[in-house]
């Protein structure tokens, strides 16, 4: 096991951060950590990364413990923090430079492992970190988390404030680093990133809902989610609500999800409320389960 | 060893980066022993005065002579009733009125004595003390001038010399100050704000996840400061010989090695500060309310310490540059070897290690 957590619980006065929490992540494996702000991801990256200690339980990294071979696992894990932490009065290349420096090795030397990430951002390696785009300075911050050839990866919502096509470059280059043998654990509050993981753990208010393969946790859903749209969404919602045979109603993109109590639900008759209500345009079709719907249903 | 290296390599980018800081290095030395030296001065020079002459005869004019001809009072002004001498003052057109008394050097050959008033404007208490005191010295020079040829049985006399600054200039006083608030300043300001900047920009979290140990970054970030320090001293000191004609009488490379140690005492005090504050503005705000204004004050720099009511001249004995303005007043002025400040140096170093050792305690390698 390359990371393995054994109920942690970590408490800030009267918040509990984490509660109860364990899980494994296997060697090579890409593990996202889901879950909106506030759940706990960062606070369990510290704890990972021996910035924090736990109230309670243990952890091991690449087979260290967090808290007696904390020097140990600071040799060998790379750490991406959720904020931009390089040095922005730097150039592209002296932060890089400066944290191969300080891990013992230098750019040559890891070349290889960074090469697809850096070339991106190697003909500005003259410029300051601080007047890079948000997508540059995330595959910046990568390559120097990733200079030192870790054998784990922490990236602590390393999407968070990207642009969407960068953000795709960005899973695709951990898709490659994978490849390589390093374990990766991410965190996203991105739903639709999690289907890109090996295995993802849904986590809210400090607790861990569910683990699992991210095509599994979808299959598991217990009933068909509807797609609705009507002309005015918000009133779609408010109505939807208060329809007495309504499970679950939120809104998802441009539509609104929408879940049955009843087995035999028949969306002609939703339909015909609908229109009782006088809402115009309205379309009802089945949809596919995402993570989203799940984690909403577990969430709640 | 190569690490500790690629650290202070980047240390050095981030001050030759920042215009701001490296205006606040270089430029202040520069600014505040030229301000001290010339215009915040206790030296009184030209001060107008009023003369209310109520005898006119020849021995006040000769005292008036006197008093005209020195460069320390310029006569603005005669006035001729008592009522006038509030209105001088008023309008703030002089510091002093003289006031001779009537029938002055009848008095002064009948009785043997003769009466002068000297009224200053005391708004500022300092500047009155010392129109009093030079006027009265001008006066006693020309009384020992009349008395040359008369004998007394039992004669008192008071000869002064002025030791290690002869012509009493005030800058002389000021060096030793000043450079000891800019080292502090820059020492222990600097460190402690480029410290906190890491934790706040983030940084200091990818550098606790690293090998780098505790004492590379502390060392680290320190050492460029020391090479700073040690250049806005040398300024200083040239400043003070080359434009100020300031005589250093001892040796220059104890001056140096006391310097070096004031220095690692005001960055061990810097490294302190950013262990207890989380943000760049706590750790100026503690440099500045917590080292500056004591050292102003209750070094000795401008009020003498033994002036001080008891529970402040005890609290200035823990206060670094108390020590320092003791040992470079020492060098600079007296031109005393170790020997003589070796208690100062002893108590410096020694607070150094209690800083150091109290750092080190508290530097979190963690985030908590």
């Amino acid at each position: 096991m390359s990371i393995s957590v054994k109920n942690i619980s970590k408490s800030f006065k009267t918040v509990n951060a984490v509660d109860d929490v364990s899980f494994e992540v296997k060697e090579g494996e890409l593990f996202g950590l889901i879950g909106p702000d506030g759940a706990g991801k960062t606070t369990i990256f510290r704890i990972l990364t021996t910035l924090l200690f736990a109230d309670k339980g243990t952890a091991t990294v690449a087979g260290f413990d967090v808290v007696d071979d904390f020097k140990e696992i600071r040799n060998h894990v790379g750490y991406m923090p959720g904020k931009f932490s390089l040095y922005q009065d730097l150039t592209v290349e002296e932060n890089l430079t400066f944290f191969a420096t300080i891990f013992g090795t230098t750019i040559e030397e890891n070349y290889e492992l960074i090469k697809d990430i850096y070339v991106q951002i190697e003909p500005f390696k003259n410029r300051r970190a601080g007047a890079l785009s948000g997508g540059m300075k995330q595959k910046l911050a990568l390559s120097c988390a990733l200079i030192h050839k870790p054998k784990v990866l922490f990236l602590d919502e390393p999407t968070t404030g990207v642009d969407p096509v960068s953000r795709k470059e960005f899973w695709e280059m951990l898709k490659r680093l994978q490849q390589k043998g390093i374990t990766i654990l991410v965190s996203t509050p991105y739903m639709d990133e999690a289907a890109l993981c090996d295995r993802i753990a849904l986590i809210q208010h400090g607790k861990i809902l569910q683990i699992d393969d991210p095509k599994e946790i979808v299959k598991h859903f217990p009933t068909t989610i509807y797609d609705i749209k009507a002309a005015n969404i918000y009133k779609l919602l408010l109505a939807l609500k208060e329809y007495k045979h309504s499970y679950s109603v939120y809104p998802f993109g441009e539509f609104v999800h929408y879940t049955d109590k009843r087995e035999d639900f028949n969306p002609q008759e939703l339909q015909q409320y609908l229109e009782a209500n006088n809402h115009q345009n309205i379309k009802i079709e089945i949809t596919k389960t995402t993570i989203e719907d799940t984690f909403m249903e577990l969430a709640k | 060893m190569k690490r500790f290296i690629g650290f202070v390599k980047k240390e050095f980018y981030h001050i030759f980066r920042d215009k701001r800081s490296l205006f606040i290095l270089f430029g202040m030395p520069i600014a505040q022993i030229l301000l001290f030296g010339f215009a915040i001065t206790n030296e009184i020079n030209n001060v107008d005065i009023a003369i209310f002459d109520k005898s006119n005869d020849a021995t006040t004019q000769e005292i008036i002579h006197k008093i005209a001809a020195s460069k320390y009072f310029s006569i603005k002004q005669h006035i001729t009733n008592e009522a006038e001498i509030e209105t001088v003052f008023q309008k703030g057109k002089v510091l002093a009125v003289l006031v001779f008394e009537k029938d002055f050097k009848k008095n002064l050959t009948k009785e043997n004595s003769a009466k002068v008033h000297i009224i200053t404007d005391a708004t500022d208490p300092n500047t009155a003390n010392s129109i009093t005191n030079y006027i009265s010295a001008i006066i006693g020079s020309y009384r020992q001038e009349i008395n040359k040829n008369v004998n007394f049985e039992y004669q008192i006399e008071t000869k002064s010399r002025m030791v290690y600054n002869p012509e009493l200039k005030s800058v002389f006083m000021f060096v030793p100050g000043v450079m000891t608030i800019i080292l502090m300043l820059v020492s222990a300001m600097m460190t402690s704000i480029s410290i906190t900047r890491e934790k706040e920009l983030g940084t200091m979290e990818i550098l606790l996840v690293s090998p780098l140990k505790p004492f590379q970054v502390i060392v680290g970030k320190v050492i460029p400061y020391i090479f700073l320090s040690i250049i806005n001293a040398i300024v200083i000191v040239l400043l003070s010989i080359f434009i100020f004609k300031m005589p250093i009488q001892g040796s220059l490379f104890l001056l140096a090695l006391e310097s070096v140690l004031f220095i690692i005492t005001s960055l061990s005090l810097g490294i302190l500060i950013s262990t207890v504050s989380a943000t760049q503005q706590t750790a100026m705000m503690i440099s500045l309310m917590g080292l500056m204004l004591p050292t102003i004050l209750l070094s000795g720099f401008i009020f003498p310490i033994a002036s001080m009511p008891l529970p402040l001249q005890i609290i200035s004995n823990i206060i670094p540059a108390k020590w320092f303005i003791i040992i470079l007043k020492g060098i600079m002025l007296k031109g005393v070897g170790l020997y003589f400040i070796w208690k100062e140096t002893l108590i410096l170093a020694g607070m150094t290690l209690f800083f150091i050792a109290l750092s080190v305690k508290k530097y979190k390698i963690r985030l908590e």
